[in-house]
């Protein structure tokens, strides 16, 4: 048995011994281990480094609260996870540890040289060291930062590892299941509700778990308690362990974090490593208890020096003593308890240290029967030992005099600067904060949540106390479900309660300003850092916290809020509530992505949108690019081609003979009803009440600002039916604007919207064999320029199938959309590809799709306007129907700023030197200019792989319709590129070729 | 996460099914054209911008696709009352001393 472990002592199992690791050593520990406890046990307290000053550090806690033993737990390849508090892990056959921050060991590391220089990264030394000089920043600045930055080191490899997600909707939920939840659960139980009782540890039980001495009902403790879970259980009462509530969200939502597998030597088959839990419960009930303050003094982070109710943790629930001749210095009576129990435990106390002159007789009385020395009014004022305490200056005080430091030789230094409740979920649910003079501390007022507050958590002490209080306030709780409370009162024996006094820093007879007393032991942040964040003009905490870190770690301030709030106050002269508590933010503990992602990872992050002919273009070697939530093929390179050859290949194809091209993604939105035609002219600028059934529109949607938000092909299926066509990312957008204006502005209009877009397949065929191709499939009109005009549309059948056929392009070729039912859409397209071989059918994809376009002038909205964009300005005017009373954007159109000189227009832009420009390129009219230069517009669009034989681009440029011949220029890193302004026109501007 | 009220569906149900749209009870000019500069920009761009009780649109996009009308407060989101578009502005006096209550 390792020399720190007491026989008898803990709820560890004495017959199960556990080997792990920690930096390659193995160590053997019990069953109901935390790896901390563990270490301890072979009077290992040196667990990391610091994070800024590189000092050596232990566990200074038990719990989750824990700043400092932060340590990598590694289970196998994939498995690794930084940061994980060696305070909360628990230890298993076979567990890798390993500490953080150290190079090249944790006993000798070489960013010590840090805490040397420590004067140098005092408060806001992120601000200031970095100012200057600037050539520092490459070589010196951003290496020091890199390295710095974070805790720990990130995982490298894919976390093999499921979460899981789950909702659950109950009554009532109890955070915290120590003595006042498990006395709330009681009154709630056996009632007909639902209650759920969770606590973060891997036992319940609380404070209780340190306290074996009470007696609660007649009973021990222990017994108490895993009677009162049993009976818990049995009654329905759903216990949930190793399960944090991370967050408390708007009408009572609560995440609740459950580690199901960290703690177990082999993982289960199908079992998730953790579960996220959002229970939406009817009433709540916090009972997180209090957490222990340290004291601020001189070395007060050197290995060894410990909470004193954390020591007691280790002895009572692991059997573990922290040392075996502790000093304890404590502003407050519970401290002295913890002395007590380890002297008992067989350490020899070398003295307890109290700042107060006035202690209870009893608690004098016990030490003196125990043999202890009692210091009463007295200070730390430094400890010494280079990798762990062994010594402790002590110095009287009396008055604001302090006298001459004594020193005393010890192996621990438990301390205790009294109790915070821990408020932070109250907080979360914007609960109100009073400020309480007698414990010097802030307790719950009111929340707008159905919530209670309760035990430690609102400043109460003694497990009996505990218990009371959480029989009576989860009355409140109770009553609002329409339940009646008890309120049992409950008798404890041997209760340990006590009372203390708010210490800032402990006095010193040295320079306070050479200190290294720490206040967040996360972030290095010292008391003296706090008091020159004042200094240097900081008022509020909040000021004071972001120049100094403090309560910036990831214990969210559990132990440092108070302790630096205190000595901030002080340092402004003010009041505690004057100068505020910074916010306490989700979540609680740290909590991994995994658990946060759930099941959205990989495949499952978001939904693929696929048409039934994507497999088809698979099966084809077509490489894909996402659109909004669409997966679309790119182009179909043949063997060995680069995606510009390809681009070129399908572009003259379909130029020469026939390309076939899937626009099943256009959104479609079929627009019904007595009033549809008067509903499509009001939303769109082009004229559709005169629109013949049988004819297809282009169509321009503006916002009523005037600017352009989408386009498409409308065609009027029959008197009282529309197909409108939106662009691809665009159709819930346009769907959503539709609905808005029926239903808010015209609800007399008797129109009915629906999105089709995944009811039709869209095959589009353009070229000038084309109509060759289709016209040996289609029954019910002859695809003749006379029968079939470009722009029109008809109710037919396709290959057999029914079909609304269009005439239309955005190519410049003869061209045909041909609509069927979407599951036929793959049939229909291998119909058309196998006839199509004939004409050297060749399947084009997206990027073909915009250069061909992008040749004939037709624009993309999104990529050749940007929201600030007019028909105008796009040369447009052509699509604003002239005549019409109102449309949405017509008034917008004449604002004064959209009818102004010199906006940005869309124009054709053709390099001299031939060169391609990079899209989103900037462009100005004097390339001699100083830098920074006056940017007249940008490059919207730009191609090398068309059918012109050149680079084309399009661009908005201030006044570029009246620029036509006009050179510009695209000043580029390397050089500067000159450029015409011409149309947008490069290809067939007589539309020739849509004739067939 | 805020539950809300869709006086078209009758149910309470969480935020992910509603999309926000916006500050209630604006309507667009019956005749567009027939106002003035200054007119359209207050109608097109002014906003309340209120740090409390905030008459503001919802639709309930993931249900029956309605847009609604809603009082909340910006501060603590907290919705005093859902109603239909269409119906008129409550009166925010009477419906806060109904929530004190
Ligand atoms: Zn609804």
């Amino acid at each position: 048995m390792s020399t720190y472990r007491v026989r008898g002592k803990g709820r560890v199992d004495a017959s199960k011994p556990i080997v792990f690791t920690f930096d390659g050593k193995p160590y053997t520990g019990l069953k109901g281990d935390t790896v901390a406890s563990a270490l301890l046990s072979h009077g290992v307290h040196l667990m990391g480094r610091s994070f800024k000053y590189h000092r050596p550090r232990g566990a200074i806690a038990a719990g989750s609260e824990e700043p400092n033993a932060l340590i990598g737990t590694r289970r196998s390849a994939g498995r690794f996870e930084p940061n994980t508090r060696a305070t909360v892990q628990e230890i298993w056959e076979g567990l890798e540890t390993n500490s953080q921050n150290k190079f090249p060991s944790l006993k000798w590391d070489v960013g010590a040289v840090n805490d040397a220089a420590y004067m140098m990264f005092s408060a806001g030394f992120y601000y200031k060291t970095f100012m200057w000089p600037r050539s520092f920043w490459d070589k010196v600045y951003e290496p020091f930062i890199r390295a710095a930055a974070g805790l720990g080191v990130s995982p490298t490899e894919h976390d093999p590892d499921t979460y899981a997600s789950r909702n659950l909707y109950c009554d009532l939920l109890i955070v915290g299941a120590g003595p006042a939840g498990i006395a709330a659960a009681r009154e709630a139980a056996g009632k007909g509700l639902s209650v759920v009782l969770v606590d973060e540890n891997a036992e319940m039980g609380g404070s209780i778990l340190s306290e074996p001495q009470a007696k609660i009902e007649g009973k021990t403790s222990w017994d108490w308690l895993s009677d009162e879970l049993a009976d818990l259980k049995a009654a329905g009462v759903k216990l949930m362990t190793r399960t944090t509530a991370i967050g408390y969200y708007h009408e009572n939502l609560i995440a609740l974090v459950e580690k199901l597998t960290d703690h177990l030597p082999t993982l289960p088959a199908d079992t998730p490593r953790e579960r996220m839990w959002r229970v939406r419960a009817k009433q709540v009930v916090l009972a997180q208890g209090a957490l222990e303050k340290p004291l601020v003094f001189h070395g007060n982070d050197r290995p060894g020096v410990m909470l004193a109710g954390s020591a007691q943790t280790y002895l009572h629930r692991y059997g573990v003593k922290v040392g075996n001749s502790p000093v304890v210095v404590t502003s407050h009576d519970s401290a002295w308890y913890a002395a007590f129990d380890l002297q008992d435990a067989g350490a020899y106390v070398q003295a307890i240290v109290d700042t107060r002159a006035q202690v209870r007789q009893d608690l004098q009385a016990e030490a003196r029967s125990r043999g202890i020395p009692v210091k009463l009014s007295h200070t730390v004022t430094a400890t010494g030992g280079r990798l762990r305490v062994n010594n402790v200056r002590v110095n009287p005080l009396s008055g604001t005099n302090v006298g001459a430091g004594q020193w005393i030789k010890c192996d621990a230094l438990l301390m205790s600067g009294g109790w915070t409740p821990s408020l932070h979920l109250f907080s979360h649910t914007k609960g109100s904060l009073a400020w309480d003079d007698d414990l010097t501390t802030f307790l719950p007022k009111d929340t707008p949540e159905d919530c209670v507050i309760t035990g430690a958590s609102r400043g109460l002490w003694g497990t009996e106390a505990a218990l009371r209080d959480g029989a009576t306030r989860v009355g409140e709780a109770l009553a609002k479900l329409g339940v009646e409370a008890t309120a049992t009162e409950y008798t404890v024996a041997d209760d340990r309660t006590g009372s203390g006094v708010m210490m800032r820093e402990l006095p010193t007879d040295r320079s306070p300003g050479k200190a290294k007393a720490f206040v967040d032991y996360q972030n290095d942040v010292t008391a003296k850092d706090l008091r020159l964040a004042v200094r240097e003009g900081m008022r509020s905490i909040e000021h004071v916290k972001r120049y100094t870190t403090n309560g910036m770690a990831t214990d969210q301030g559990k132990m440092s809020n108070i302790n630096g709030l205190n000595i901030a106050a002080d340092a402004l002269g003010k009041k505690q509530p004057q100068v505020g508590l910074t916010t306490f933010r989700p979540p609680y503990t740290p909590t991994t992505f995994g658990a946060f992602a759930g099941y959205h990872r990989g495949e499952h992050f978001e939904v693929v949108r696929k048409t039934q002919i994507d497999a088809w273009a698979e099966t084809q070697g077509a490489v894909f690019e996402p659109v909004g939530q669409w997966r679309r093929a790119r182009y179909f390179p043949k063997a060995g081609e680069t995606m510009d050859q390809a681009v070129t290949r399908e572009c003259a194809a379909t130029r020469a003979s026939v390309g076939i091209f899937d626009a099943s993604t256009l959104g479609k939105i079929e627009v019904v009803g007595p009033d549809a035609a008067e509903f499509v002219n009001r939303m769109y600028t082009n004229p559709f009440l005169k629109l013949a059934p049988g004819k297809c529109r282009y169509g321009l949607l503006l916002g009523d600002d005037g600017f352009i938000r989408d386009d498409g092909v409308i065609a009027r299926v029959d008197e009282n039916r529309f197909h409108v066509t939106t662009t691809t990312g665009g159709a819930a957008r346009v769907l959503n604007m539709m609905e808005d204006y029926l239903q808010t502005e015209w609800p007399d209009l008797n129109v009915w919207l629906t999105s089709t877009t995944e009811q039709w397949s869209t095959v589009a065929l353009n070229g000038p064999n084309a109509a060759k191709l289709l016209a040996p499939f289609v029954e019910g009109i002859e695809l003749t320029e006379e029968a079939f005009p470009h722009m029109s549309c008809v109710n037919c059948t396709v290959a057999g199938y029914p079909a609304r056929l269009w005439r239309v392009s955005f190519t410049g070729e003869v061209g045909f959309e041909i609509n069927v039912a979407a599951p036929y859409g793959r049939d229909l397209w291998e119909k058309l590809w196998e006839a199509g071989q004939q004409y050297d059918i060749t399947p084009y994809g997206t990027e073909t799709m915009h250069v061909l376009r992008a040749e004939k002038g037709y624009i993309i909205v999104g990529q050749d306007t940007d929201g600030t964009v007019t028909p105008a300005d796009a040369g447009m005017d052509w699509a604003v129907g002239k005549k019409k009373d109102d449309f949405v954007g017509m008034r917008g159109l004449k604002r004064p700023d959209l009818v102004a000189e010199n906006r940005k227009q869309l124009v054709g832009l053709l390099t001299e030197d031939n060169s391609w420009l990079e899209e989103g390129a900037q462009i100005v009219f004097d390339p001699k200019q100083p830098v920074p230069m006056t940017m007249r517009g940008h490059v919207t669009s730009s191609y090398n792989q068309g059918t012109t034989g050149r680079p084309i681009a399009l661009a908005v440029i201030e006044g570029g319709h009246s620029k036509m011949g006009e050179t510009v220029y695209i000043p580029m890193p390397d050089r500067t590129i000159a450029a015409k302004i011409t149309g947008t026109v490069f290809y067939d501007p007589e539309n020739s070729r849509l004739k067939i | 996460m805020i539950q809300i009220h869709c006086p078209y569906c009758g149910e309470t149900l969480p935020e992910l099914e509603f999309a926000y749209a916006g500050e209630a009870h604006i309507d667009r000019p019956e005749s567009p054209s027939a106002q003035t500069d200054e007119e359209w920009a207050e109608f097109l761009f002014m906003r309340q911008n209120v740090k409390g009780p905030h008459f503001e649109r919802w639709r309930h996009l993931h249900g029956c696709g309605r847009f609604f009308n809603a009082v909340r407060n910006t501060i603590t989101d907290r919705f005093y009352i859902t109603y239909k578009a269409g119906e008129p502005r409550p009166d925010l006096a009477t419906l806060l001393e109904e929530d004190n209550k």
